[in-house]
C-alpha cells in the first residue's frame, strides 16, 4: 500500500489533489481511500489529506501515520508543525519550494529518502495565473513516485475540472501539471 | 460501474436511484452533502421526489411520519443533535409502523460541541423502535441503504430504518465503490408497496395517532415488541437477493477469523475494517483472534451473537459511545445480554475508543487483544471497562 500525506493551507486545492490521485488510480485499477482531515473550516488554516493506493481493497480507516509520501503543498507550515512525522525512512518529501532539495536534506539528519523540490506556486502562475499549488506539485509527485503515470492522471483532471472550471482554466492545469513533472528536482 | 465519490455524496446518489416519493430534511455536518447533493438532483428534475425543506430535524421527521402514513416511500438523513432533536418522533414513527430511511452518519453529541464522527448519536435512538443497520466502509453504506428500503417496507416487517455509518471518516472519505445501475436499483427495491390501510385513502377510513390507555397500550407494545422476530429472516432474505444481484454477500453479523479465535474484538462501522487487518497481522505473530462486527444492531441478533461468540475464551466489546452513569458502554451491554444463556461464558471485557472522531488506530487494536490476552491471565478483566487513546 502506498500512503501519501498531503499538507497544505485551506484554498490551496490540497482536497482536491488527494482526491484526484486516487480517482486517477482507481482508474488503473487500484484500490483507493482519500480524505482530509478537517478542524476548524477557515481559509489558510492548516489542513492535512491523505490518500492511500493499493492493490487490494483497502479496511483500515484512520488518518495516515506513517507515509511513504509526504507533500508538502505549503513551505511556511515548515517549522510550524512537524510535516515529516512518521515519514518512513526510505520514503518521499515533496515540497512546493524554490529552493534546492540539499537545502531541506542537510536539515533531515539520519534520512535515508528522497527530498524533491518544486517551484509549484510560480508554475500556477505562470499557467493558471493564481497561486494554487496543487497540480503543479501533483506533477511533481507523478514523476518523483510514478505511482500513476501522467497519461492516466490527466483524463480525471479534465474530467474533474471541466465540470468546475473554464475551458481555459483546465488547460492551465493540464500545463501546470506537466511543467510540475518536468520542473521537479530530486535528491 | 466503479465510481469515486464521497460517501455523503454516494448516499445522495443512492437515493437518487432509489427516488423516493417524499424527502423532508434538514442538513447537518457530516450528513450535510447528502441532502444538499440529493436536493440538487430535485431541482435539476433528475427525479420526482418531493423535496421538503423544513426548519428542523423535528420537523423532518414529523414531515416524513405523515408522507409515510399517506402511503408515500420516504427517506430523510441527519445526524448527531438533528437525530437527537428527532426522539420523540422516532418512536412514534416505528410504533406507527412508518417504513422511513433515515441515513446517519454518526457523529458525537454536545457537549463540548463536536462535528466528528462517534456513535453516540445511534445509540440514544437505540430503544426508539428503529431497525439499524451499519456499515464498515462506503461500500457498505451504498449497499445497506438500497437493502434498508426493501427490509423496512417487506410487509412482514414495515418498520424504519437508520442506515449508519462513521461520520467523516466515512461520510467525508472516498472509497472504491462498485454502485449498481438505476435500473437494476428500481427492480430491485420494486414499487413501494402501499398499505391498504394509508390516510390518504377514503375508501378504507382508519384512525392515526390514537389513544390507548391502561386498556390496551400494553397490547399495543406487546404486538410492536413481537412484530420484530420478523425482521431478522427478511434482512436475510433481501441479503440473499442482494448478493445475487451483486456477488457480495451480507448476514446480520460478519465473522471474521472466529473459527479458532481465543481473543474476539466486537467492533461496528468503520473501526471493524481496521480490527480485520490487525487481525491479519497478529495472526502472522500466532496468535489467534478475531473480530465479531455486527451489521444489523436492531433488532440485536442475540442467537448469531452468542453462536458466534460461544468459543471464544475472552471478548473485548469496543463501544464507540458511553452510557454515562451506566455499568458499560451500550453495546458491551448487549453482548453481555447475549451471553446471557450460554453455559460456557467467554470473559467479557469493555474497551471505549474514538469518541469525537478520535483516530482508532491498528496500535490502539492490538492494546484492546492485549487487553483480552491479559484477562485470560488474571482470569477477568479488571477494571471491566478501559478507555483507550485517551489522556488520563
Amino acid at each position: 500500500m502506498l500512503e501519501v500525506r498531503w499538507h497544505g493551507r485551506a484554498g490551496q486545492g490540497v482536497k482536491t489533489a488527494a482526491y484526484l490521485l486516487a480517482e486517477a488510480a482507481m482508474d488503473t485499477g487500484k484500490y483507493i481511500q482519500a480524505f482530509p482531515e478537517y478542524g476548524a473550516e477557515r481559509s489558510g488554516a492548516p489542513i492535512a489529506a491523505f490518500t492511500r493506493i493499493d492493490d487490494n481493497p483497502i479496511r483500515i480507516h484512520y488518518g495516515i501515520r506513517n507515509p511513504d509520501v509526504v507533500v508538502v503543498v505549503d513551505e511556511s507550515l515548515i517549522g510550524a508543525m512537524d510535516v515529516t512525522a512518521g515519514l518512513k525512512n526510505n520514503g518521499v518529501l515533496l515540497i512546493n519550494s524554490a529552493q534546492d532539495p540539499s537545502f531541506y536534506k542537510s536539515k533531515l539528519g539520519d534520512f535515508q529518502g528522497r527530498v524533491a523540490t518544486v517551484d509549484a506556486t510560480k508554475i500556477a502562475l505562470e499557467t493558471i495565473g493564481r497561486p494554487i499549488p496543487n497540480i503543479p506539485i501533483m506533477g511533481a509527485l507523478l514523476k518523483v513516485t510514478g505511482v500513476v503515470s501522467l497519461d492516466d492522471l490527466e483524463p480525471r483532471l479534465r474530467h474533474k475540472f471541466s465540470a468546475k472550471f473554464s475551458q481555459e482554466v483546465v488547460e492551465g492545469n493540464v500545463k501546470a501539471l506537466r511543467r510540475g513533472f518536468e520542473e521537479v528536482k530530486v535528491l | 460501474m466503479k465510481v469515486a465519490l464521497e460517501t455523503n455524496q454516494l448516499m445522495a446518489f443512492a437515493m437518487k436511484q432509489i427516488e423516493p416519493h417524499v424527502v423532508a430534511a434538514y442538513p447537518i455536518t457530516p450528513s450535510t452533502e447528502v441532502v444538499q447533493e440529493f436536493s440538487q438532483y430535485v431541482a435539476n428534475g433528475d427525479v420526482r421526489t418531493e423535496f421538503v425543506a423544513v426548519e428542523s430535524e423535528h420537523s423532518a421527521m414529523s414531515a416524513c411520519l405523515a408522507a409515510s402514513l399517506a402511503g408515500a416511500r420516504v427517506m430523510t438523513a441527519t445526524a448527531s443533535q438533528g437525530l437527537a432533536f428527532m426522539w420523540e418522533m422516532l418512536h412514534i414513527a416505528s410504533a406507527s409502523r412508518a417504513p422511513i430511511v433515515t441515513i446517519v452518519a454518526n457523529r458525537a453529541l454536545s457537549a463540548p460541541i463536536n462535528i466528528h464522527g462517534d456513535h453516540s448519536d445511534a445509540m440514544g435512538a437505540r430503544d426508539t423502535g428503529w431497525i439499524q443497520l451499519w456499515a464498515e466502509s462506503a461500500q457498505e453504506a451504498y449497499d445497506n441503504v438500497i437493502q434498508a428500503i426493501r427490509i423496512g417496507e417487506d410487509p412482514r416487517v414495515r418498520f424504519p430504518v437508520l442506515v449508519n455509518y462513521d461520520g467523516f471518516t466515512t461520510s467525508h472519505a472516498v472509497e472504491t465503490v462498485e454502485v449498481l445501475e438505476d435500473e437494476e436499483v428500481r427492480k430491485f427495491i420494486g414499487s413501494f408497496p402501499r398499505p391498504e390501510v394509508n390516510f390518504l385513502n377514503i375508501e378504507k377510513p382508519a384512525s392515526f395517532g390514537v389513544l390507548a390507555l391502561q386498556d390496551y397500550y400494553m397490547e399495543f407494545k406487546r404486538a410492536q415488541a413481537e412484530a420484530y422476530k420478523n425482521v431478522k429472516p427478511v434482512v436475510l432474505e433481501v441479503a440473499e437477493a442482494y448478493a445475487k444481484l451483486t456477488g457480495r454477500k451480507y448476514g446480520l453479523i460478519e465473522e471474521y477469523k472466529l473459527e479458532d479465535a481465543d481473543v474476539v474484538l466486537v467492533a461496528m462501522n468503520s473501526a471493524a475494517g481496521t480490527a480485520k487487518e490487525t487481525v491479519d497481522k497478529l495472526r502472522q505473530a500466532g496468535k489467534k483472534v478475531g473480530v465479531l462486527k455486527i451489521r444489523l444492531f436492531r433488532p440485536f441478533p442475540i442467537e448469531e451473537v452468542a453462536s458466534a461468540l460461544k468459543g471464544a475464551k475472552a471478548v473485548v466489546v469496543m463501544d464507540r459511545a458511553y452510557t454515562y452513569g451506566g455499568p458499560a458502554g451500550p453495546l458491551f451491554c448487549d453482548i453481555a445480554a447475549a451471553l446471557t444463556n450460554v453455559a460456557q461464558r467467554p470473559l467479557l471485557g469493555n474497551v471505549v475508543a474514538g469518541l469525537g472522531g478520535r483516530d482508532i488506530t491498528m496500535e490502539h487494536v492490538e492494546h484492546m487483544f492485549n487487553l483480552g490476552y491479559k484477562a485470560l491471565e488474571r482470569g477477568s478483566f479488571e477494571p471491566l471497562v478501559t478507555w483507550v487513546g485517551v489522556r488520563e
